[in-house]
C-alpha cells in the first residue's frame, strides 16, 4: 500500500484501466446493435495495427491529434479552454500551402521551414486573438474561439477557390507546393502518408513538457491557472501568460499543416480534416493537460480512428461512427474522478 | 446517561497523512455545557483531530465516544445526525446567496402535506425554515441580516450564519475552529456572550484558539496539543498565560518583547497624498483623503476595525491600475509614481521594486494550495537570480534556498513535497513570510501578519518584522490586533470610515485610547 500512497504505478494504471473500460463499454454497445463485440474487435484491431500500412495510417492520423492535443492542454493549464484549434490547424496548413505555392523555388531544406514557420505563425495570429480578448476585453474564449473557426473556414475556402485555386484540378485545392518543400516519408510503413512530420510531434510534446516544467514563463503559465490572484500578487503579469498560451497553442495546432501538406497532399485541400481540432478536446481531457499523456492519448485516438474505418465495409450493424461513441466512453470513463476516488478509498480504508 | 458522561470523550486517536503524524495519540474528555479551549502549535494536530470527531477524516486508530456511546463515522453528515456541527478554520459559505439558503441548502425541510413525494421533489418550505431561523437566531442572540448575500456581510456576521447552522440542524456539540481569528475585538466580545448563553441551553462547545487571553476570558478547561500528542489538560481556573504559552511550546515564550529603538529614520518608501476611492457601487467613499508616509527603518501600523478602508487601501497600493479611474490623489512607492493622474503601475513592476506582500487572504491572494511547497516558496521570487536561469527554473538553487527557508522560518513539516493546502493554517502563514522576506524588500506590506499563527511564531515572525526594520526596510503593518500594532508600530494610525481620525507615535497610544478612535467615537 506504500507504493499507492507515494503513487508509484496508480497514476498510470488509472488511465490504462479507464481506457478498457471505455472500449468495453463501446463494443458493448456494438453488441446491442446486433454485432459480435469480438468481431468488431477484431476489425479495429487489424485495421489499425494489421500490417506495417494499417500502422503506418494510425500514426499519420495521431501526428495532427498529438498537435492539437497539446494545442488543448498547454492552454488548460493557465486556465483557458481552447476550442479553435480547428480554425488554428486550417489557417496553419493553408499558410504552409500558401507559402510553398507563391515561393516555389525555395530549396529544400530551407523551404519546409519556411513553410513551417509560416504554419506556426498563422496558427499563432489566430490563437493570439481569442488571447488578446479575453485580457484585455474580457470576452470568453470559448465563444471567440468557436467563432474564429468559422471565420478560419470562411477564409479558407475564399483563398483557396479564389486566390490560389489549382487550375488542374475539379476538387478545391490550392496550387502544389515547390518540389524543395516535400518532407521525409517514413518508408517502412509502405504507401501511408505517415512522415517525419511525426516526429516534429513528439518534440513538440516535449518542447511542451519543458516549457511547463522546466521554464520560468511556463511556471507562470501554471501559476495563473491554478489561482490567478495569488499570481497576479506575486508579480506575474497574469494577462501576458495568458495570451503566451494561446499564441503557442494556436501555433502548435497550426503545425498540423506541415504532415497534411508537406508530407501528405502537396497542396491545401479544403476540409482535409476531419475535426482534428476537436477530437484534440478528447485527446487533452483523456491526458488530463499533461503532454506526456497527450502523446498516448493521440496514438490510441489514432488507431480508433484508423480502426473504425473498415467498419463500414466489414460489419453489417455498425458503421465508423462507433469510433465516436469508444471516443466519447473512453473519455467518460477517465473523468469519472469519483468514481476512482471511490476505489481507491475502499482500497486503503481499514 | 449521568451528567458525569463527558459529552465527548476521544481515546488514543491516530491520525497519518502520507510521512506526516498529524494525530499520535490523542486523548480528550470534554463535560457537557461546558467551554473547552484546545490549544497548541501550528500543525499540533487540533484541526485534524477535531476533523476526525466531525466525520471528515477516518482515524487510523483510537476511539470516539459520544455521550458515553463509541461511534464512528462514514461521513460528517453522519456526526450531524449525531449533533455534532463544526465550524471551520476557512468559512464554507456561498457568496451570492443569502443567510438563510446558505443555512438550509443540504437540511431542506417541507410541509407535511407534500410526503407523498420523493424527497428531492418537494418543494422547500422557505418560510418555515426562516421563521425557524429567526426564532433560533432571538433565542441565542444572533442577529443578522437574513436577506443579504453573504458575501457583502461582515465576517463577523457570517460566522454568526455559520453558528446559527450548526444550530438548525440541532447540534449540541460545537466545534469552533479559529473562530477568533478573523474577528475583530467587538465581534469577539459578542461572540464570547454568544458561546456562554450556548452552555447555559446545555450545550457544549470546542474551541481551538491562538490566543490565550480568549483562553482565560472564556474556557472551562483547557487541552494543550503538541506534535500530535496532548501535553496538557488543565482547568482554566489556576492557570495563567504564561504558563499555557510555556506549555504549548515547551519553552518559556517572551510575550512582550521590547523593539529596539528605531534605527534613524530615511527617506520615504510610501507616499501617499490626498488619495480618495469611489465605491463601485455607489455611495459612501470606502477611502477619503488620506494622506500618510512610511519611511525607510519604520513600521507604520494600521490599526482600525475591519471594513473601514484598509482593504481598499491594500488594493489600491498593489493593484493601482484596476482602480485608476476611481481614484483620486497619488502614491509614490520607493521613489516611484504607482499612481497619479492618468499613469498606473501593473502590480508585477511595483513588486519589482522591492516591495513584499503579506496578504489578508492567504489562500485566495498568497498561495497554489495544490502545488508543493517548492513552488510556492518560488511563486514571486522565480524571476531572478538564482532561481532563474536564461529563463529556465533552477530546482537545485530553489530547492535548496527552499530548504534553508523552512528551516529557518519552522515550516513544519519540513518537506518541499506537501501541497501548500495540506499544511496547518499557520504553517501555511509562516511559508509566505519566508518567502516575501526572502525579497529583501525595501518596503513590506504586513497585513494581518499573524494571523491563525501561534504564540511562538507570533514572537519569531515579530523579531523578523523588527529586524527588516533594523536592516533599513519600511514597513506598512495592517492588523486587527491591537497588542500587535501597539508592540511594533512606531507610529499608529487609525483608519474609521476610510479616513485617519487619529495619530500616534510609539508610545502615546493605549489600546483604550485606540479602541476609542477604532470606534469613531471622538469623531463624531
Ligand atoms: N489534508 C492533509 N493532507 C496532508 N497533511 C495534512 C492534512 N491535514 C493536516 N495535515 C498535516 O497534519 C499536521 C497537523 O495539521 P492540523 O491542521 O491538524 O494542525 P493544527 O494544529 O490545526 O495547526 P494550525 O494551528 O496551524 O491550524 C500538519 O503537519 C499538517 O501539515
Ligand atoms: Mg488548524
Amino acid at each position: 500500500m506504500k507504493v499507492a500512497a507515494k503513487g508509484g504505478w496508480l497514476p498510470l494504471l488509472q488511465p490504462i484501466l479507464a481506457v478498457a473500460a471505455g472500449l468495453a463499454a463501446g463494443l458493448a454497445v456494438a453488441g446491442l446493435a446486433g454485432e459480435s463485440p469480438w468481431h468488431v474487435l477484431k476489425i479495429l484491431a487489424r485495421s489499425a495495427f494489421g500490417s506495417p500500412y494499417d500502422l503506418g495510417m494510425s500514426l499519420f492520423y495521431a501526428t495532427p491529434l498529438i498537435f492539437t492535443g497539446l494545442a488543448v492542454a498547454l492552454p488548460l493549464k493557465a486556465g483557458l479552454f481552447n476550442i479553435g484549434a480547428e480554425g488554428q490547424l486550417t489557417l496553419g496548413a493553408l499558410a504552409a500551402a500558401a507559402v510553398g505555392a507563391l515561393f516555389p523555388a525555395v530549396p529544400w531544406p530551407w523551404a519546409p521551414l519556411l513553410a513551417g514557420l509560416a504554419a506556426f505563425a498563422a496558427g499563432a495570429f489566430w490563437g493570439f486573438i481569442p488571447g488578446w480578448l479575453r485580457v484585455r476585453r474580457g470576452s470568453h474564449e470559448v465563444i471567440n474561439t468557436i467563432m474564429l473557426n468559422f471565420i478560419a473556414a470562411g477564409l479558407a475556402s475564399w483563398v483557396t477557390l479564389y486566390l490560389l485555386k489549382n487550375p488542374a484540378s475539379q476538387n478545391p485545392e490550392t496550387r502544389d507546393l515547390g518540389a524543395g518543400y516535400a518532407i521525409a516519408k517514413l518508408h517502412v510503413f509502405g504507401d501511408a502518408p505517415v512522415s517525419s512530420a511525426l516526429f516534429l510531434a513528439l518534440l513538440a510534446a516535449a518542447a511542451v513538457w519543458v516549457f511547463l516544467w522546466k521554464t520560468v514563463a511556463g511556471f507562470e503559465v501554471r501559476a495563473v491557472g491554478e489561482n490567478d490572484v495569488a499570481a497576479r500578487k506575486a508579480g506575474i503579469r497574469d494577462g501576458r501568460a495568458r495570451i503566451l498560451v494561446m499564441v503557442l497553442a494556436g501555433g502548435l495546432a497550426g503545425l498540423v499543416g506541415i504532415g497534411e501538406v508537406l508530407g501528405n497532399a502537396g497542396r491545401f485541400r479544403l476540409g482535409f480534416s476531419p475535426d482534428f481540432g476537436f477530437i484534440g478536446i478528447a485527446v487533452a481531457l483523456l491526458a488530463r493537460g499533461r503532454p506526456e499523456g497527450v502523446v498516448a492519448a493521440g496514438l490510441l485516438f489514432g488507431a480508433l480512428h484508423k480502426g473504425s474505418a473498415d467498419l463500414d465495409l466489414e460489419t453489417e450493424n455498425v458503421t465508423r461512427d462507433l469510433s465516436l461513441i469508444l471516443q466519447a466512453l473512453v473519455i467518460l470513463s477517465v473523468s469519472a474522478d469519483g468514481l476512482w476516488d471511490w476505489l481507491k478509498k475502499r482500497r486503503t480504508a481499514p | 446517561m449521568t451528567n458525569e458522561t463527558p459529552a465527548v470523550e476521544l481515546r488514543g486517536l491516530q491520525k497519518r497523512f502520507g510521512k506526516v503524524q498529524a494525530n499520535e495519540d490523542i486523548h480528550l474528555r470534554v463535560r457537557r455545557g461546558s467551554i473547552h479551549a484546545i490549544i497548541g502549535e501550528n500543525g499540533a494536530g487540533k484541526s485534524t483531530a477535531m476533523k476526525m470527531l466531525y466525520g471528515m477524516y477516518r482515524p487510523d486508530a483510537g476511539e470516539i465516544r459520544v455521550h458515553g456511546e463509541q461511534r464512528s463515522w462514514a461521513s460528517p453528515s453522519e456526526a450531524i445526525a449525531a449533533g455534532i456541527g463544526m465550524v471551520h478554520q476557512h468559512f464554507m459559505l456561498a457568496g451570492p446567496y443569502n443567510a438563510v439558503e446558505n443555512i438550509v441548502a443540504g437540511a431542506e425541510t417541507s410541509e407535511p402535506r407534500w410526503r407523498w413525494l420523493p424527497r428531492a421533489f418537494r418543494p422547500v418550505d422557505a418560510t418555515g425554515a426562516r421563521a425557524r431561523l429567526e426564532k433560533l437566531a432571538r433565542q441565542y442572540g444572533l442577529e443578522m441580516n437574513f436577506d443579504a448575500p453573504v458575501e457583502e456581510l461582515a465576517v463577523g456576521v457570517q460566522q454568526r450564519i455559520e453558528i446559527l447552522k450548526l444550530l438548525y440542524r440541532d447540534a449540541s456539540i460545537l466545534i469552533l475552529d479559529e473562530p477568533t481569528a478573523v474577528l475583530t475585538p467587538q465581534e469577539t466580545e459578542e461572540l464570547f456572550v454568544n458561546l456562554r448563553k450556548l452552555c447555559a441551553e446545555g450545550k457544549t462547545v470546542l474551541i481551538i484558539t491562538h490566543k490565550l487571553k480568549e483562553v482565560m476570558a472564556i474556557a472551562d478547561h483547557v487541552t494543550v496539543f503538541r506534535a500530535g500528542k496532548v501535553v496538557g489538560d488543565i482547568p482554566r481556573a489556576g492557570t495563567s498565560v504564561e504558563e499555557l504559552a510555556s506549555m504549548m511550546v515547551g519553552r518559556k515564550v517572551n510575550l512582550t518583547a521590547a523593539p529596539p529603538p528605531p534605527p534613524e529614520r530615511g527617506e520615504a518608501v510610501l507616499d501617499v497624498r490626498e488619495l480618495s476611492l469611489a465605491s463601485s457601487v455607489g455611495g459612501k467613499h470606502p477611502i477619503q483623503n488620506l494622506s500618510f508616509d512610511v519611511r525607510a527603518g519604520e513600521i507604520v501600523g494600521i490599526a482600525g476595525v475591519e471594513g473601514n478602508g484598509q482593504s481598499q487601501l491594500l488594493q489600491l497600493l498593489l493593484h493601482p491600475r484596476a482602480y485608476r479611474k476611481r481614484s483620486r490623489g497619488e502614491i509614490h512607492c520607493l521613489g516611484q509614481p504607482i499612481l497619479a493622474g492618468k499613469a498606473a503601475l501593473a502590480t508585477a513592476a511595483i513588486k519589482a521594486l522591492g516591495v513584499g506582500v503579506i496578504p489578508e487572504d492567504r489562500h485566495r491572494e498568497g498561495l497554489l494550495l495544490e502545488r508543493p511547497v517548492l513552488e510556492n516558496f518560488l511563486l514571486g521570487l522565480h524571476q531572478r537570480a538564482p532561481f532563474a536561469r536564461r529563463g529556465f527554473v533552477s530546482l537545485k538553487a530553489v530547492r535548496s534556498a527552499a530548504a534553508r527557508a523552512i528551516e529557518e522560518y519552522d515550516v513544519r513539516p519540513r518537506s518541499l513535497e506537501v501541497a501548500a493546502g495540506g499544511l496547518s493554517g499557520g504553517n501555511q502563514q509562516k511559508l509566505i513570510i519566508a518567502r516575501e522576506f526572502e525579497r529583501s524588500p525595501r518596503f513590506m506590506v504586513a497585513a494581518q501578519p499573524t494571523r491563525g499563527v501561534d504564540v511562538g511564531a507570533i514572537e519569531f515572525i515579530h523579531q523578523r518584522i523588527l529586524r527588516a526594520r533594523a536592516e533599513g526596510a519600511g514597513v506598512l503593518l495592517v492588523s486587527s490586533e491591537l497588542d500587535e500594532i501597539l508592540a511594533l508600530s512606531d507610529r499608529i494610525l487609525v483608519m474609521y470610515e476610510g479616513r485617519i481620525v487619529a495619530r500616534f507615535n510609539r508610545g502615546e497610544a493605549t489600546e483604550q485610547s485606540l479602541g476609542i478612535h477604532m470606534g469613531g467615537g471622538s469623531h463624531s
